[in-house]
């Protein structure tokens, strides 16, 4: 804990003790009483059914359900299916995150304040639409998007772009605002324009690290888009809907199965990829 | 520099004026059209066809939905409503990661390699190796699988309702929670723990006098973080039919209720808003 530092040696006190923790005056100790009642709190107003759960019709239908997930449907049609959706999940998640990559970057130009005289009119405005972009979950946007284009993987492409664009705005504008203001100022005060002191200046400065941003929230749009299709928006999220709500087990079992293959690969990827940078 | 030679002075003459072409121009060009190869069937299998948008007709659903959106229904039957939901929300996230803590403390302190007494001798027995390397992947199959689709998969069992959506939550909660704690305890100084072990005390008693005081601030933190992050997943699952907010989402959209999606929208983003700032300020407290 921060701010407890022993008291000053004295000749009468030479190995003074710490203050004592407990009393009215401590925080920890109120935090954690705070955080159990939230947890009682919480338990006492779900009702949940533990009783169901616990129940030996319940536990005969869990049974069933995770034999019939044991025996997943190996056709050769199936998995051509299966082959084609991931495929379809991992296209929404590129473009998603490419379309995301562009629209971030053009909203975090406005969203930035490069340099002392810059008078950034819309700095708040473009950060408010990214914070609104931002905190909408990517399946409230596939939700809100499936009405506009209809039923399908654009709609999931359109919905990580968006939530993504307002995550990947505000690392931009952070980034752009944290370059190192030398070069830029360099041409700025020998008149060259805005576009050029940016692409010439700032831009091969800050380019490394938007990249590494944007190749982090790729990996985690794969995961998004695997799951987006419950809505109805394409990829392996939409198959798993389908078969688990025509109570096909067996085909359930190969989507799941498919699903944390697909995640469990990209997480290998990029932990042996960081770890190789590192 | 050699003197220039006769067969040589073109090349130099070239050298010093300066070049008015880009030198990696084919570089270049060749990169743009390799990725444009690649975006081509990206853009098919994704149906990416943005001129819908621009037919006759097709914006005019949408635009009447997100109309509707102002003003956002205000009456207090309905702010009721959404308040118990948002109630709901937090709960479901906070009774999730309470039992998601039950399971992955036991399994965070079986997987730490740290607190193995063969260890203390050089290398580990074979028993308690496998033993943790058991648990490391029960761990990442936990948190492998989307809370998404646990909640789809229980909600077959259990029924619609919040109880679905703990249970996921806690499942893929645990396997994060439990490999996060592994590994920073782990990283920290083993050396208090392993003397304690030398010196004849029992794994438990090396952990919480050993490791739990070195690293108890980072691993609170992290819990506190996860629980910022559990109710948004939370919020979410009610998609699916595990309650809460995502649900009265859910329902309002496919009854195409602008006014109601823009409140549920408006609190949603209020909830993630509060939960980060309680969260951010919790953990400067402990930092």
């Amino acid at each position: 804990m921060k701010g407890r530092t022993l008291p000053p040696r004295t000749p009468q006190n030479a190995y003074p003790l710490p203050p004592r923790t407990g009393g009215l005056g401590c925080k920890a100790c109120w935090l954690t009483l705070g955080a159990l009642a939230l947890v009682v709190a919480s338990f006492a107003s779900l009702n949940l059914q533990w009783a169901q759960l616990g129940s030996w019709d319940a536990l005969q239908r869990m049974g069933r359900f995770v034999g019939e997930l044991l025996h997943p449907v190996t056709t050769p049609a199936l998995l051509h299916k299966v082959l084609q959706a991931t495929l379809e999940t991992l296209a929404m998640s590129a473009l998603g995150t490419l379309l995301a990559a562009l629209l971030g970057l053009a909203l975090a130009l406005p969203a930035a304040r490069t340099h002392a005289q810059d008078p950034a009119r819309w700095r708040g405005a473009t950060r408010l639409l990214l914070n609104a972009l931002r905190s909408t979950p990517e399946l409230v946007w596939a939700a809100l998007l499936l009405i506009v284009v209809g039923l399908g993987p654009f709609a999931g492409t359109l919905a990580l772009g968006a939530h993504t664009a307002g995550v990947l705005g505000r690392l931009f504008a952070e980034s752009l605002e944290n370059a190192a203001p030398g070069p830029a100022f360099a041409l700025r005060v020998r008149g060259v324009g805005e576009l050029r002191v940016f692409l010439l200046a700032t831009l091969p400065q800050v380019l490394p690290q938007l990249l590494s941003y944007t190749l982090y929230r790729w990996e985690n749009n794969i995961r998004a888009a695997a799951v987006l299709g419950v809505v109805g928006a394409g990829g392996l999220g939409q198959m798993l809907a389908f078969h688990m709500g025509l109570f096909q087990m067996g085909e359930t079992s190969t989507v799941l199965l498919a699903m944390v293959a697909l995640v469990a690969l990209v997480d290998a990827l990029s932990y042996g990829l960081r770890k190789a940078l590192a | 520099m050699p003197p220039p030679t006769p067969a040589a002075a073109p090349h130099h003459r070239q050298l010093s004026a300066p070049a008015l072409r880009d030198p990696a121009w084919l570089p270049r060009v060749a990169w743009t059209l390799a990725a444009l190869a690649l975006l081509w069937p990206m853009g098919v299998l994704t149906e990416f066809r943005p001129w819908v948008l621009l037919e006759p007709g097709a914006l005019q659903p949408a635009i009447d939905f997100v109309g509707a959106f102002f003003p956002p229904r205000t009456d207090a039957d309905f702010l009721r409503l959404l308040l118990r939901e948002t109630w709901r929300t937090v709960a479901m996230a906070t009774a999730g990661l309470a039992l998601a803590l039950l399971l992955a403390v036991p399994l965070a302190l079986l997987s730490v390699r740290v607190l193995s007494l063969s260890g203390l001798a050089g290398r580990m027995a074979v028993g308690p190796a496998v033993l943790r390397q058991g648990v490391r992947w029960l761990l990442l199959v936990l948190r492998s699988v989307p809370e998404l689709v646990w909640a789809l998969v229980f909600v077959r069992v259990v029924g619609l309702g919040p109880t679905s959506g703990v249970l996921a939550i806690a499942l893929t909660y645990s396997g994060m929670l439990g490999k996060v704690y592994a590994d920073i305890l782990e990283s920290s100084d083993t050396h208090a723990a392993h003397s304690l072990m030398r010196n004849g005390t029992g794994r438990l008693q090396a952990f919480f006098y050993g490791l739990l005081p070195q690293s108890g601030a980072e691993l609170t933190s992290y819990t506190v973080y996860r629980w910022e992050c559990a109710i948004r997943s939370s919020a979410v699952l009610g998609f699916v039919g595990a309650g809460g907010l995502g649900q009265l989402t859910d329902s309002s959209m496919k009854m195409f209720n602008g006014a109601e999606v823009a409140s549920i929208l408006l609190v949603f983003v209020l909830l993630v808003w509060l939960a980060d700032r309680l969260s951010a300020a919790l953990r400067k407290d402990l930092a």
